[in-house]
């Protein structure tokens, strides 16, 4: 696929997911809380108006999978900014001031790779009970580490670039050049690497909620729905395959968008 | 070389150090202590408790405590299982992982590199776009999801392999919960050699290379390979990390009594040594594997040993 | 028959045709030069008479090699070809050879392919070939990674790799672009040597490299070949325009006008400057002086710490010690902390313009961006009119203010630089080695801007070139450094009639002459510029050097004046 084709179809997939999880709920006459023990793991009907069917305690899964959309893609997209605003402060600053304090700063990157970062995040789920906040936190400090080292690269190649040397020497403010000559030549790599990031962030949210350490009954994310659903998938298999399918959907947008968005950006690099 | 490898060795240490402290104060920060939740225990004897695990002791002085143990392979004791010790437990439980893990990245490696140069040599070809379809596919989809599909389709309707491991003898009993491990790291491994090969293909030694006469096999084996593998190298210690989360979900999908079961299991019982125990051992290993692929990285670039 | 018959060559990328109907014969034993600008087709042609294009490249015509069609011929077909019947140099060493691997495993793939040895015998026919090749010690070199050698050695190293299996053709693109000028005549020298009966297609922009080593001249120009015949012919009585335009812009060393000293007073002068990386001294104790409306031009090869001097000149690396006097005063060492108006008067031209425009940025921004931060009282307007008046003189029109910096050719983007620094009318211009990456007649244009502009303005101009060629046209007094020290500094005229230092005649005779009759000069230098990390005692040259003798190799000679001439050499010419 080439890039922007790529780019239109995934992003107007993706528009479309979240638009219809906004305004979806709206239109069912059900809603996630309400349990309806007479009408469990009902199959999906137009009839009734449960389009998705019903889970094992009778609520509607359509309302159930349009908010777990939400809450997965709010995280995500919470988590993913979060890391952003790290990685590029943590990134920019180890690679504008470079030598010894850019050495130390990516000495602590590298450390924090090798930790099974993981097995923290399960703990501080464990040991503070479980909170929405928490869950944002956790992702991001996960995933800020690329966006640092990434954007520590560039920068570091963009202050020995030529055009830094000439503005310098014509006496343009270090202010003036962090922001005019450095930070424009990083928002492509920045936007291409946030996309990548989010995908990552729901894989890690939808981890937590799986093992049952993410967000809380009844409110719910697809990773939840999935545990779910796994209980129950020998006699009612749409409970797992909606969710699981509505996941793997958005995953596999978010990846081809951000691969879509590199390939344009290699481009206007290398012409 | 030998520099090199000793300055590698040298450095990974104040890394191991750090780790060892951040794990143990997350550990020490966390509130709540392993008996809360028992019955309320009279002072003397919460005090005995508290002595006998050395909680009363300042923080520093647990910490070098727990170095000092660390250094003569002692993990402590373990708060929930009395008399056990964190050591026993990780060592009982850790060849279960050990086994998976291992088979899964040789799974990784060998499928993931095998396509991935297929995939570049035959760019733009349907046998490519097919591969890249999979390994998109591959990357997509969390392993909770795989793994219930896989059991699914091949454990409950086709009856080919067993679901879950107890009860079950040789070789069959791996063949799922290895699968489910590897084929995310496959698909990785494989948009990553392919991505990684097409690069090294467009440079210019390889023209001259073809330029000498030498045919494609050739060219892919003498001249493409060793770099083309640089980045799938680099990808090592990411991805000893990402089997060893997976591990967490397969060990729990199939029964087995491995160390990422033990870890949530531990960590939902506030086994705060036993938890504290397998975080320091993953960091440990994972700083090792992270040395050993460091090491091999300047082995195969030459470049690399003279900074 | 021909060995080489190429008829009506057509190469096509989608529409656009890089080869256009291109005819070209190379007989048994013949040398031929292929000549063009970037742009040309030059190293196209080439590729595809190795069957090397891309899969997507739309090829038609014929390509007869010995009789055997190249086009469309199998790789089963074209691997016998290859290195055993046409044998090819590439442009950059370090981009030819595989960095990851030991330079005898790669050299001895090509016998074992073309079954000319079997796993016995190989490596002594690799090292025999390293050994005629000029490697020193082959039989260790051969164990040798490409970064652990020179770029010389490495050249060498392909050179081995292209003939290696005895082809009957060899095929040298801009074999010698990425060297130093004394170690391409050394490098021209092997190749004319190792030659014998080996047909040549050498491929290049350089006029002087095919006047002295082609008995037969083809140019292309835009895909298409324009002329073609004897050298001599071709360079006495060029036929096509294109080759007269050429010819006219090929800089020669050996004769043409020389500007006369300037008269001015001294505008900016640099005192025992030294400046010192780490473990490395860039540049040692080196001291000149600028007049107004003067050109000082600043000459050596790599390793000669001539941009070093001018980067530490302007502030942008710190001078470890040393001072730099502009107008009388003194500057501060970085500039940052330098006053307003010095950083307004002294303005830098960088090699590359690629590297040198914000991709981000279009013209107008870029240009103006002096003019926000000196002048801040102007508005857009006012600031545009500037912009596009600057971009008038430099030969550019309004229409470019849009345009980013990838939408600009090389020449252009160079004039954008040019225009930035121009802007704020400066005293002073540093051009370091800005007009290298430009093709003949762009430079040539670019030349003749600065110099109208200089006339115009009075200003003052230091211009860092390996070229000696390009800097006789322009330059009123000419310094000359090798290793950090300044070895030799005269008024033009006087240099170029009389060099009085060994390097600086060896500089003079290493540059090939665009004229077939000029024979050219064995390479007068022997080796490479040693590193600047641990250089030789005593005179820095002296392990190069034909005049060496006694103390040369213990102490250090200082610079003398000798009628006129800063001359640092015990033994210099008279």
């Amino acid at each position: 696929m080439s890039g922007n084709r790529s780019i239109r179809i995934t992003g107007s997939l993706l528009l479309t997911v979240a638009i219809v999880a906004l305004v979806g709920p709206w239109a069912s006459p059900y809603d996630y809380a309400t349990t309806n023990l007479e009408n469990i793991l009902a199959a999906p009907s137009l009839r009734d108006m449960h389009l998705f069917g019903t889970d094992d305690l009778g609520r509607d899964l359509f309302v159930r999978t349009m908010l777990g959309i939400r809450v997965t893609l709010l995280v995500a997209i919470v988590a993913s900014l979060v890391s952003l605003v790290i990685g590029v402060t943590y990134g920019a600053l180890a690679g504008f001031v470079g030598g010894r304090v850019d050495a130390a700063m990516m000495r602590l990157v590298d450390t924090l790779y090798a930790l099974p970062f993981i097995f923290f995040v399960i703990l501080l789920m464990v040991a503070f009970e479980r909170n929405f906040l928490l869950i944002f936190v956790a992702i991001g400090a996960i995933n800020w580490l690329d966006m640092a080292r990434i954007v520590r690269g560039q920068t570091l190649s963009l202050r020995e670039r030529e055009f830094v040397e000439a503005a310098r020497l014509t006496g343009v403010s270090t202010l003036r050049i962090v922001f005019r000559h450095i930070a424009p030549n990083l928002v492509g790599i920045v936007v291409v690497y946030v996309t990548l990031t989010i995908p990552q962030a729901i894989l890690v949210e939808s981890f937590l909620s799986y093992l049952g350490l993410g967000v809380q009954e009844p409110q719910t994310s697809l990773g939840a729905l999935v545990d779910a659903g796994v209980k129950h998938m020998e006699g009612a298999p749409w409970v797992l395959l909606v969710p699981a399918s509505l996941l793997a959907l958005t995953l596999l947008c978010f990846n081809f968008l951000g691969d879509g968005l590199r390939d344009l950006f290699d481009a206007r690099h290398t012409s | 070389m030998l520099r090199y490898t000793l300055l590698r060795i040298l450095g990974a240490i104040p890394t191991l150090l750090l780790v060892i402290a951040l794990a143990f104060l997350m550990v020490h920060a966390a509130p709540g202590g392993p008996f809360d939740d028992e019955r309320v225990l009279p002072a003397d004897i919460e005090a005995n408790i508290q002595a006998h695990y050395h909680l009363d002791e300042p923080l520093p002085q647990q910490f070098l405590r727990y170095l000092s143990g660390l250094l003569r392979g002692d993990l402590g004791p373990s708060y929930r299982y009395h008399g056990r010790s964190v050591g026993s437990l990780i060592g009982e439980a850790f060849p279960y992982s050990l086994q998976l893990g291992a088979m899964a990245m040789a799974l990784a490696l060998v499928i993931g590199i095998g396509a991935g140069t297929a995939a570049a040599l035959r760019q733009g070809t349907v046998f490519d776009k097919v591969v890249m379809g999979f390994a998109m596919t591959g990357i997509s989809i969390p392993v909770f999801v795989i793994a219930p599909a896989l059991v699914l389709l091949l454990a409950v309707k086709l009856q080919w392999l067993p679901a879950g491991w107890s009860g079950v003898t040789g070789m069959s009993r791996y063949v799922l919960p290895v699968t489910t491990l590897a084929l995310p790291q496959i698909a990785y491994i494989a948009r990553l050699t392919r991505a990684s090969m097409m690069d090294v293909l467009s440079r210019d030694f390889i023209r001259t290379a073809y330029a000498q006469g030498l045919g494609t096999a050739t060219v892919v084996r003498v001249h493409a390979m060793k770099p083309a593998m640089l980045p799938v190298l680099s990808y090592m210690g990411p991805a000893i990390a990402a089997i060893l989360t997976g591990s967490v979900v397969v060990e729990q999908i199939f029964a087995i009594p491995g160390l990422g079961e033990s870890f949530v299991r531990g960590a939902l019982n506030r086994d705060y040594t036993l938890v504290l125990g397998i975080v320091v051992f993953y960091a440990s290993l994972i700083v090792f594997l992270n040395l050993l692929v460091d090491i091999l990285y300047g082995a195969i670039d030459p470049r690399v040993r003279y900074r | 028959m021909s060995l080489l018959d190429v008829q009506g060559l057509t190469i096509r990328y989608g529409e656009e045709a890089v080869v256009d109907g291109v005819d070209l014969y190379i007989e048994r034993g013949e040398s031929v030069g292929l000549v063009g600008e970037s742009g040309s087709g030059k190293t196209q042609s080439a590729l595809a008479i190795l069957g090397l294009l891309p899969k997507h490249a739309l090829i038609s015509g014929s390509i007869e090699f010995d009789g055997q069609q190249i086009l469309g011929a199998s790789d089963a077909v074209l691997n016998t070809l290859r290195a055993r019947r046409i044998g090819v140099v590439f442009q950059d060493p370090m981009q030819a050879l595989n960095p990851y691997l030991r330079i005898g495993t790669q050299l001895r793939q090509i016998p074992l392919a073309h079954g000319l040895a079997n796993k016995k015998d190989v490596d002594a026919r690799v090292i025999e070939m390293l050994a005629s090749v000029g490697l020193p010690d082959p039989e260790r070199q051969s164990r040798a990674y490409p970064h652990e050698l020179s770029g010389g050695m490495r050249q060498r190293v392909v050179l081995a790799s292209a003939l290696i299996a005895e082809p009957d053709l060899l095929i040298a693109d801009e074999p010698t672009t990425a060297l130093d000028v004394t170690v391409q005549a050394q490098i021209l020298d092997l190749l004319e040597d190792l030659r014998d009966n080996t047909a040549l297609l050498l491929i290049t922009h350089d006029l002087g490299i095919i006047a002295g080593y082609c008995e037969h001249t083809v140019v292309l120009d835009g895909g298409r070949l324009v002329e073609q015949g004897p050298t001599t012919s071709v360079f006495a009585a060029p036929g096509h325009a294109h080759t007269r335009q050429l010819l006219a812009a090929a800089p020669r060393v050996d004769r043409g006008e020389v500007p006369v000293a300037a008269k001015g007073s001294t505008i900016l002068s640099v005192g025992d400057a030294e400046v010192q990386y780490r473990d490395l001294t860039a540049v040692r104790g080196v001291s000149f002086s600028l007049r107004r409306g003067e050109t000082v031009a600043i000459v050596g090869e790599s390793g000669s710490g001539k941009s070093s001097l001018v980067r530490a000149m302007l502030g942008l690396v710190p001078m470890s010690s040393g001072r730099v006097v502009y107008a009388g005063a003194p500057l501060d060492e970085t500039v940052e902390r330098r006053a307003k108006s010095a950083r307004r008067d002294l303005q830098l031209v960088f090699q590359d313009p690629a590297s040198a425009l914000n991709p981000q940025m279009r013209v107008l921004a870029i240009v103006e961006e002096p003019l926000r931060v000196h002048e801040p009282q102007l508005g857009a307007t006012e600031r545009r009119q500037r912009v596009v008046a600057m971009l008038d003189d430099v030969g550019l029109g309004e229409k470019y203010l849009r345009r980013f910096p990838h939408e600009l050719s090389g020449g252009q983007a160079q004039r954008v630089a040019i225009a930035r620094a121009l802007i704020l009318a400066p005293k002073v211009l540093v051009c370091d080695e800005a007009l290298a990456a430009l093709d003949g007649s762009v430079r040539k244009q670019v030349l003749e801007m600065l110099r109208s502009v200089q006339e115009d303005t009075g200003l003052s101009i230091v211009f860092i070139s390996h070229d000696l060629a390009v800097v006789r046209s322009i330059s009123h007094r000419v310094l000359v450094m090798y290793l950090g020290r300044l070895v030799e500094a005269a008024d033009a005229k006087t240099l170029f009639a009389s060099p009085r230092h060994p390097y600086t005649r060896a500089l003079l005779d290493s540059i090939p002459v665009p004229d077939p009759v000029v024979r050219p000069k064995r390479a007068p230098l022997r080796g490479e510029v040693p590193s600047p990390v641990n250089p030789p005692a005593g005179c820095v040259f002296h392990p190069r050097c034909a005049r060496a003798g006694d103390g040369c190799n213990s102490k250090a000679p200082v610079l003398r004046d000798i009628a006129g001439t800063r001359v640092a050499c015990h033994y210099p010419e008279s």
